[in-house]
């Protein structure tokens, strides 16, 4: 049913080919001295799941944060539904942001109030809905994510697939056009991690949403991405389907997608000679 | 020497400029403030938390201040006949100077450093991100209403601890110490005066009342999401507090009576 599902999706990328929902043009960012994005370029194509891959430290979460407009590129433009998010006024930002759902690393549930409440937030904090209406919509979608009957429970209470579930219910409580995760399969169990790769793909399908997956699970993200970037050294060194990656004979590529410790991306960091340092001699 | 004056100049410009980003962030908050008055439920939530959790130690606070301040009265006064001074000592005291002071200092100690480690934990774990990305501004919906709770919540404690001071110094002077109760009450209505005395203690403890709250709320908003970060942004909340309330006590005092 899911490779059905799948095959169907990779059909329709043939069908929107221009239409993007996100248009990443010629974008640098530095952090200090430390260059982030070099001239990189991305689109994400409406109603598919993208992935984002790169090895650690290459700025994919950085570029979630782009995206949502939380910081400003140096150079280049950001375009989401045609709007650059840099241009965007704080009013203007935040309407924006309504229309977008994120999942942090770590679900960023708020500690102080139970899983309904949480949920409930987006709900309460932008529409005036009767407290009937704003029941009947949480409940709904804890139902999508398998959490119902944990309502009442605090965040404390839950276990970290279990944070990311509700944060994912959260996510979609507004019925946001656009989802991004940040790692959203990290520290998790095997059953969890299945249980999120089906979620993400199942919401994505049965919603309508674009979404837009930062990760280094390769495995997992294969399993459920439409169309796959490769991010190394501040730009795409590759993309395509996840088939397209395995096949990629670059030499980034295959050290990231066969886990090898050595290659382009070296094992070790920069550091004087082993030798002459264990000696003193390095000054 | 060159060095010194460098790194000086460097310490001064970093102060100017946080102290600037404070300003920017207090005025942030005021424009914020109309709008939380129409949710007055997170108010009150903050003003139990900041106030009424902080209420036993406020409370015993007091007691034992008023009862050390009616035995050291007594030892002095004794000397000169004039024992039944202490109440209005006692009282004169308490309202313009301890109960203001004290308890913006207990304070800081108590709700101070829980508003910055809570608000900077929130930060270390993506709260506040994750409520910009539900296009929730935190300074509204998380920083004015701990701002307005600990404005309304400080005059409150201070004036409670003023009152158990008051019981203490009865209990220590009248029940233990013999002093007359009648001329203790009689000299403190006489001597104290709602204005002057009572009034100018309520503007001190409104104004110890921002500058300890607004200090809470920026030192937590503007902590490193580390552990490290918040450890040292809870310890700034109370060092930062405690010299800004005796140097606004100062000020206040010298503004009050007239004299520097």
């Amino acid at each position: 049913m899911e490779a059905n599902t799948n095959a169907a999706g990779a059909r329709q990328v043939g069908t929107v080919v221009g239409d993007n929902i996100v248009v990443i043009r010629d974008l640098h960012y530095s952090r200090g001295h430390r260059k982030i994005f070099d001239g990189l370029n991305l689109e994400v194509p409406r109603g598919r799941v993208t992935a984002i891959m790169g090895p650690s430290g290459t700025g994919k979460t950085t570029l979630l944060r782009l995206i949502t407009g939380q910081i400003l590129p140096d150079q280049g433009s950001i375009l989401v539904e045609g709007r650059d998010v840099a241009k965007m006024r704080r009013r203007e930002l935040y309407q924006y942001r309504k229309r977008i759902g994120m999942l942090f690393q770590n679900g960023a549930l708020l500690t102080d109030i139970n899983v309904y409440e949480n949920v409930a937030f987006p709900l309460r904090e932008h529409t005036d809905l009767a407290e009937r209406l704003i029941r009947h919509i949480v409940l709904t979608k804890l139902h999508a994510v398998g959490l119902r009957g944990a309502w009442q429970m605090m965040p404390s209470e839950l276990s970290g697939g279990m944070a990311r579930r509700v944060a994912l219910a959260r996510a979609i409580a507004m019925d946001p056009d656009l989802i991004l995760y940040d790692e959203p399969f990290v520290g998790l169990d095997p059953i969890s991690m299945g249980v999120i790769v089906r979620l993400i793909r199942r919401m994505n399908d049965a919603l309508g949403l674009t979404s837009i997956v930062v990760s280094h699970d390769v495995d997992e993200i294969s399993s459920i991405a439409d169309r796959t970037y490769l991010i190394s050294d501040g730009k795409v060194v590759a993309s395509g389907s996840p088939e397209d990656l395995q096949e990629n004979c670059s030499a980034v590529v295959m050290q990231f997608m066969n886990g090898m410790a050595d290659g382009p991306v070296p094992f070790h960091y920069p550091a004087p000679d082993y030798d002459a340092q264990l000696l003193g001699r390095d000054g | 020497m060159t060095r010194i004056l460098r790194d000086v100049w460097y310490s001064l410009q970093e102060w100017l400029q946080t102290f600037g980003a404070c300003q920017l962030f207090l005025i942030r908050i005021l424009a914020g403030c109309p709008a939380a008055f129409l949710r007055p439920r997170l108010i009150i939530k903050q003003v139990h938390d900041s106030g009424v959790l902080s209420l036993a130690i406020i409370g015993i606070s007091g007691f034992f201040v008023g009862m050390v301040l009616s035995l050291q009265a007594y030892n002095s006064l004794t000397r000169f006949g004039a024992t039944e001074s202490i109440g209005v000592l006692a009282a004169l005291a308490l309202t313009r100077e301890l109960g203001p002071v004290v308890t913006a200092l207990l304070f800081a100690g108590r709700a101070g450093t829980a508003l910055a480690s809570e608000i900077g934990l929130m930060r270390a774990t993506d709260q506040l991100s994750g409520m910009e990305m539900m296009a929730v501004d935190p300074v509204r919906r998380v920083v004015v209403p701990r701002f307005i709770g600990g404005v309304i919540a400080m005059p409150l404690l201070a004036a409670i601890f003023s009152a158990m001071g008051l019981f203490g110094a009865w209990l220590e002077g009248v029940v233990l110490l013999n002093v007359d109760e009648g001329a203790f009450w009689q000299q403190m209505q006489d001597q104290v005066d709602v204005f002057d005395d009572v009034l100018a203690g309520i503007l001190k403890s409104f104004a110890f009342g921002v500058a300890a709250s607004l200090l809470a709320v920026f030192e937590g908003y503007n902590s490193i999401p580390t552990a490290e970060g918040v450890s040292r942004a809870t310890t700034r909340t109370v060092v930062l507090t405690a010299l800004s309330v005796l140097v606004l006590n100062f000020m206040l005092t010298a503004v009050l009576i007239g004299e520097v």
